[in-house]
């Protein structure tokens, strides 16, 4: 009974929590059994689905096993680069270095990546780069790498645990899952370090507390906030957005990333994958805005290739912020998106091309996602031109978390501030962390910076683990985790009695509507302005929402209400951050400041809750540097964003190579020392 | 009124409430490239009957909407598939009624929801994944053809979803079949240079009549598979198999 759980000292075996199973979750599971730490999983759904499955193009590894020169240094400077130098430096290193070990991990896991004649694995080109630098399984990536690690894990829910002496604990596996499981807090004790969790069995509706040595949050993204997304439904950022509310850091929370291509839905924008355009596909608009005629019947001159026209050196790929922008301004301002002769309206939508491609490569490569767009359009992609228009995809910010620079200007592996949130015993990892994409991220990197944070958060936490043994002796005792329990039983038994005239799904989509609207590809200050007034009455309004299901038994209406809640509090960071950085980086584009301005704003935007009550509004308190501690030591950390490998330069995608200049020149200098000596 | 979708729903409140079963009417506006998980979306922003009870919201799973992560399986005017990709559109053009059921070989939990645990308890059964020596950097793995990539990734896709499991005859209350899914995942890892190595072992968990041998051969789990795996032939080869390793094990021992 999970019940008895309550305090650790009833336990045999002390665990770790990580809560989520996607990428990032597994990995970090994975590294802590491989480190002897059993894992308590939670998760909101069985771990194979969770929204990692999304992911369809590849994943980012510089091998260079196709002869052009690619490296990990020309990695991280491109990322960097691409994320308009909002990244800390050391961290994306690490990653880029890592990624073709990572690449190679899974494919000895069983990874049907797609091979050459030789048998070695294919990569294909992505956005933000020239190189062939992405892994991929078909169109359908994601889903396979969550299967491989999710595979690793099965494997050791059947492996004992074992103690100090190598004699195996007898019933105690290394991993116990807790599926369906919605988390509602972290449990503090009076120091405020984090020793468990509270969470929800969504079938039995029990709340239950859960002990453990430290917490990894895994959560993914926030997607849903904005009402319709590429995102799962289950992405609303809810526990990131407890742990906020608890005190946790919450970093960049405004630089949210539109996806420049997919296809209108009415419960979801589908994603179709930049790998679309890796693999050749072209994205045009009829050049006359009154083009009568089928895509497919449209010649080539009477085609606007809008994207390669402008920035011939990167074309299609140009990173997602740019080619979202520039689709918006077709559609948008120009109103020169795909015509509909019935209705006689130019559609927010623009082509993407794959026809003039072989059907047997589109079929070995694209497959998945050609069917995604075949099933629900209900129209063939090999023939036809897809029609395809931006949707919010991926959060790049989210809760702040530290890292260990090590000299070789990489992380030092082990060091328990790599992942650590500002809330001693809390980790974060994968898309809720803020740390490896800066203003926008390169297609083809949220595989691996989910991976590879996951290799450096188990690591991290098992030395953190060892350090708190040593310090703490005594269970944190079970009053905390009575009184942290009771607090969550008793919000929930307030929401069962919610009986007010606001339907929580009504208000989510005005949230989803209007954050939709304001707060993705432009922002101005004014609209964002009345975008917060409208986010103050909403979560006054949510506090009047009538709760429209009272069952004791798998109950989806109830939570939702908390939920609702916890996604007003996070638009709130979302939106507030926009309205305060007055510049235009990456994914941020406000045209009223259209330059990038680093003298004022290259830093990382620190926000951290002030709960309002009664009848005031929440809000949020920015600063310039935070205290937080670890493993007992008092750590320091500022906004200053860590620039020590790549200077900041202007972004140009107009030239060819741009964007690994500094890495070309080294190699270079390299060469000529070489022949020089 | 304009345009509406109309839907007959099977409910019941949990496990079980067996007294509690009941079909409820809903008619909810039409969109365009509406879907049926969009349709219960608009249910829960008013849940109430065509006959105008104020009731509890239906309750479904999904999770990607993109068909890839198997959530939304239930029975769809009588057929087993996932509800997001079932488009009102083409299953209903004349605005006919939709109805939706749960699945009837795995337990209730509530309306369209039901437990299918087992299906992720079969795969530790039959030891689906690699014997990875650990996530240290070991260099690249084993090298493959092209052709064995071709066959291995599109069995990788299976997403536990229950449709052939559904659909299978010999899955019933008197017997213990583990059912294509898992069969063709011991034929996906069988399939994979490290995997193999491992071949015996798998094929001893699915020897008998729980195993490959129950298979009825009526083909219903080819046929509602969403994403077109070749079970039959997985089962086939699986089958052959383990005959192989019935007849000659014992001599590798």
């Amino acid at each position: 009974m999970a019940s008895k759980r309550n305090g650790a000292s009833s336990e045999k075996v002390r665990r770790v929590i990580v809560v989520g199973g996607g990428l990032a979750g597994l990995t970090t599971v994975i590294k802590l059994c491989e480190a002897g730490v059993p894992v308590d999983l939670f998760s909101l759904v069985p771990v194979k689905r969770s929204h990692s499955v999304c992911a369809q193009g590849g994943i980012n590894a510089s091998v260079n096993t196709k002869g052009e020169g690619d490296s990990p240094a020309v990695h991280l400077e491109e990322t960097v680069y691409g994320g308009d130098f909002l990244a800390n430096q050391p961290p994306v290193k690490g990653m880029a270095d890592a990624a073709p070990g990572i690449v190679n991990m899974l494919d000895r896991m069983g990874v049907p990546f797609n091979r050459t004649p030789e048998g070695l694995l294919d990569f294909r080109r992505f956005g933000g780069t020239l190189f062939h630098r992405t892994a991929f399984a078909g169109a359908t990536t994601g889903q396979q790498l969550l299967y491989a690690l999710d595979e690793q894990v099965r494997r050791f829910e059947t492996i004992d645990v074992e103690d100090s002496k190598g004699t195996t604990i007898k019933g105690e596996k290394m991993v116990r899952k807790f599926e369906h499981y919605d988390f509602l807090s972290v449990v503090r004790d009076d120091t405020g370090v984090a020793r468990g969790i509270i969470a929800q069995d969504i079938k039995t509706m029990e709340i239950d507390s859960f002990s453990g040595e430290a917490v990894c949050l895994a959560t993914g993204g926030s997607g849903i906030i904005f009402g319709r997304s590429t995102n799962s439904v289950i992405n609303t950022g809810t526990a990131a957005s407890a742990v906020y509310q608890q005190g946790a850091c919450y970093a960049n929370g405004e630089f949210i990333q539109v996806h420049p291509t997919a296809i209108p839905g009415a419960d979801k924008l589908r994603l179709i994958s930049e790998s679309a355009r890796g693999e050749g596909g072209r994205v045009w608009v009829p050049k006359s805005p009154t083009e009568a005629r089928k895509g497919r019947d449209v010649p080539e001159k009477d085609r606007d290739y809008f994207l390669e026209e402008k920035y011939p050196g990167y074309g299609n790929l140009v990173p997602r912020d740019i080619a979202a922008r520039e689709l918006f301004l077709k559609c948008f301002h120009e109103k020169r998106g795909v015509y509909d002769p019935k209705t006689k309206k130019n559609e927010n939508e623009v082509y993407l091309d794959l026809t003039h491609m072989p059907e047997e490569m589109l079929r070995k490569k694209l497959a998945g996602i050609l069917e995604i767009y075949e099933k629900f359009v209900g129209e063939d992609p090999y023939t036809n031109p897809m029609r395809v228009f931006p949707a919010v995809h991926y959060s790049m910010g989210g809760l702040w978390v530290d890292f260990e620079r090590a000299h070789n200007g990489s992380l030092v592996v082990g060091s328990p501030r790599n992942q650590a949130t500002s809330i001693e015993g809390l980790y974060a990892c994968g898309e809720c962390d803020f740390q490896y994409h800066g203003a926008n991220r390169l297609g083809a990197n949220s595989l691996l910076s989910c991976i590879y944070a996951g290799m450096v958060t188990g690591p991290a936490i098992a030395t953190y683990v060892k350090n708190f043994r040593k310090g703490n002796s005594n269970d944190t005792s079970k009053s905390v985790f009575e009184a942290a329990r009771k607090r969550e039983e008793e919000r929930y038994q307030n929401i069962l009695q919610m009986d007010g005239d606001e339907n929580p799904y009504v208000l989510h989509q005005e949230l989803g509507e209007t954050m939709l609207r304001d707060v993705t590809i432009e922002r101005h200050n004014k609209t964002l302005d009345g975008v917060i007034e409208k986010i103050d009455d909403l979560e006054l309004r949510a506090r009047k929402c009538g709760v429209t299901d009272a069952a004791t038994h798998s109950n989806q209406g109830a939570p939702f209400i908390r939920h609702l809640f916890n996604m007003i509090v996070l638009a709130r960071v979302i939106a507030q951050g926009a309205r305060n950085r007055d510049e235009s980086r990456g994914a941020h584009f406000k045209p009223e400041f259209p330059n990038r301005d680093d003298k004022n704003f290259l830093r990382s935007t620190l926000a951290f809750h002030e709960e309002g009550d009664g009848t005031a509004n929440n809000a949020i308190k920015y600063v310039r540097e935070l205290d937080y501690s670890v493993s007992g030591q008092a750590m320091h950390a500022t906004d200053a964003v860590d620039i020590s490998l790549v200077r900041p330069r202007a972004r140009k995608y107009e030239t060819a190579g741009a964007a690994s200049d500094e890495a070309a020149k080294k190699s270079d200098d390299h060469v000529s020392a070489e022949a020089g000596a | 009124m304009a345009r509406t979708v109309k839907l007959k729903i099977k409910r019941q409140d949990g496990p079980q409430r067996q007294e509690t079963r009941r079909w409820e009417e809903f008619e909810v506006p039409w969109q365009p490239r509406m879907n049926v998980i969009s349709a219960l979306m608009e249910i829960r922003k008013n849940p109430v009957t065509t006959a105008g009870a104020k009731v509890a919201p239906v309750v479904w799973e999904s999770v990607c909407l993109e068909e890839v992560c198997g959530s939304c399986t239930m029975l769809v005017n009588g057929k087993v598939r996932q509800s997001c990709t079932a488009l009102v559109d083409s299953i209903a053009p004349n605005g006919e009624t939709i109805t939706l059921e749960p699945m009837t070989k795995f337990p209730l939990v509530r309306d369209l929801v039901v437990d299918r645990s087992r299906m992720f308890e079969d795969l530790k059964k039959i030891h689906a994944w690699i014997q990875l020596d650990g996530t240290h950097e070991l260099g690249p793995g084993p090298r493959q053809s092209p052709e064995n990539q071709e066959e291995a990734y599109p069995l990788s896709r299976c997403m536990t979803c229950g449709c052939c499991l559904e659909a299978c005859p010999q899955i019933n209350d008197s017997s213990n079949f583990v059912g294509a899914a898992a069969l063709n995942q011991v034929r996906l890892f069988n399939l994979h240079p490290s995997g193999k190595m491992h071949a015996a072992e798998r094929l001893e968990t699915v020897m008998g009549e729980d195993g490959v041998a129950g298979c009825g051969k009526a083909q219903n789990c080819v046929e509602v598979c969403p994403k077109e795996i070749p079970l039959v032939d997985s089962i086939a080869v699986v089958g052959r198999e383990t005959t192989k390793q019935m007849l000659f094990g014992w001599l590798l021992k």
